[in-house]
């Protein structure tokens, strides 16, 4: 039960208030959504605190992803493995916090500004950053699997059935599980 | 995104498309996630910050149990070694995913001011510098998106 709450490591006021502060800072850097700030989560919580391994951490993601609702819930699953529901809790407020505060106030300063210059300057300024920062995260995210063979080919039916057909996400990642556990990837 | 716009545009008819899309112009701009960004601003628009925790409630709440369960429960199977595997396959198809949005973005890259030579140099420095050297993200963003928003600034002179 104190495992479900508190998680498997131990409670500490310091480490929680850590891991709510990175991922509120991130929630303000998460211009092209939560997504794009995937390697610095792992940066933080897998080689500065070795709070999760490698495997875990892409694992809470794709198990996001392969779940129903908005795919910002992947931080809530990397904050339960850290440190159970008061990890979810701190990851989760991190990064809804700051970002809903902005959203707020940009919503109540108008919509009438939206064609402006520095808007599109915004826009397409920051499109190639975005781009960059999803590549990297795809990176990350195969890092438990860089050396095995099965993995660029999944990868790339991965993107190929994404793009081609409107199929669910949830097959290709149930294909991926099996993949995993037949040792392909 | 294409059913939060089936319902409140067509369904129930709480905005029309315009105001749809220039919510979700809006929302795709700032920072934090663009459905959650437009369920708070819609739910402040008409019932004040009680609307905008409304909104945010009724979006995320369902799925947020949902996904704490099944983490649950894979945290149950504990450290088989099947289950490790199967997580590190799923990371696999969950990188394949991500990588498909970035494949539609640099489809519209196409209509970019910026030209192809400065989107592929942006591209490949942000994913040397967070992929590859693994640096800080507030780093790397304080020096590439100025870079970015200067030259798209002076190529959207009017």
């Amino acid at each position: 039960m104190t495992e479900l709450l508190l998680g498997a490591q131990g409670w500490s006021p310091l480490a929680w208030a850590q891991l709510f502060g990175h991922f509120a800072l991130l929630s303000l850097l998460a211009i092209g959504g939560a997504i794009t700030t995937v390697p610095d989560m792992h940066r933080f919580v897998v080689g500065e605190r070795g709070w999760l391994s490698d495997s875990a951490f892409s694992g809470s993601i794709a198990l996001a992803q392969a779940a129903p609702g908005p795919n910002v819930l992947f931080v809530a699953v990397i904050g339960f493995n850290v440190a159970g529901l008061a990890g979810a809790g701190a990851t989760l407020a991190g990064s809804l916090l700051p970002s809903t505060l902005v959203a707020v106030a940009a919503g109540r300063y108008g919509t009438q500004r939206a064609h402006s210059r520095a808007l599109r300057a915004f826009t397409e300024g920051l499109a190639p950053v975005t781009i960059g920062l999803l590549l990297a995260t795809g990176w990350v995210l195969t890092e438990p699997s860089h050396d095995r063979w099965g993995t660029w080919p999944l990868v790339a039916a991965t993107i190929a059935l994404m793009l081609r057909t409107r199929i669910s996400p949830v097959w290709p990642i149930i294909a991926g599980a099996l993949a995993g556990m037949l040792g392909w990837v | 995104m294409p059913v939060a716009q089936r319902i409140l545009v067509e369904q129930r008819g709480w905005m029309t498309r315009d105001e749809f899309l220039a919510l979700l112009s809006i929302a795709q701009v700032l920072p934090g996630p663009n459905i959650v960004n437009m369920a708070l601003i819609f739910g402040d628009r008409h019932f004040g910050w009680r609307g905008a925790l409304s909104s945010l409630g009724g979006l995320m709440l369902a799925p947020l149990v949902i996904v704490l369960a099944l983490a649950a429960l894979v945290r149950q199977a504990g450290e088989a070694p099947f289950v490790l595997d199967a997580l590190r396959g799923m990371g696999v198809v969950a990188a394949g995913l991500v990588l498909s949005t970035a494949a539609r973005l640099v489809t519209a890259l196409r209509g970019n001011r910026m030209g192809p030579l400065v989107c592929l140099g942006l591209v490949l420095a942000t994913m040397a510098a967070v992929g590859g050297l693994r640096l800080p993200l507030v780093a790397v963003l304080a020096v590439l998106a100025p870079i970015g928003l200067a030259i798209a600034w002076t190529r959207l002179r009017p």
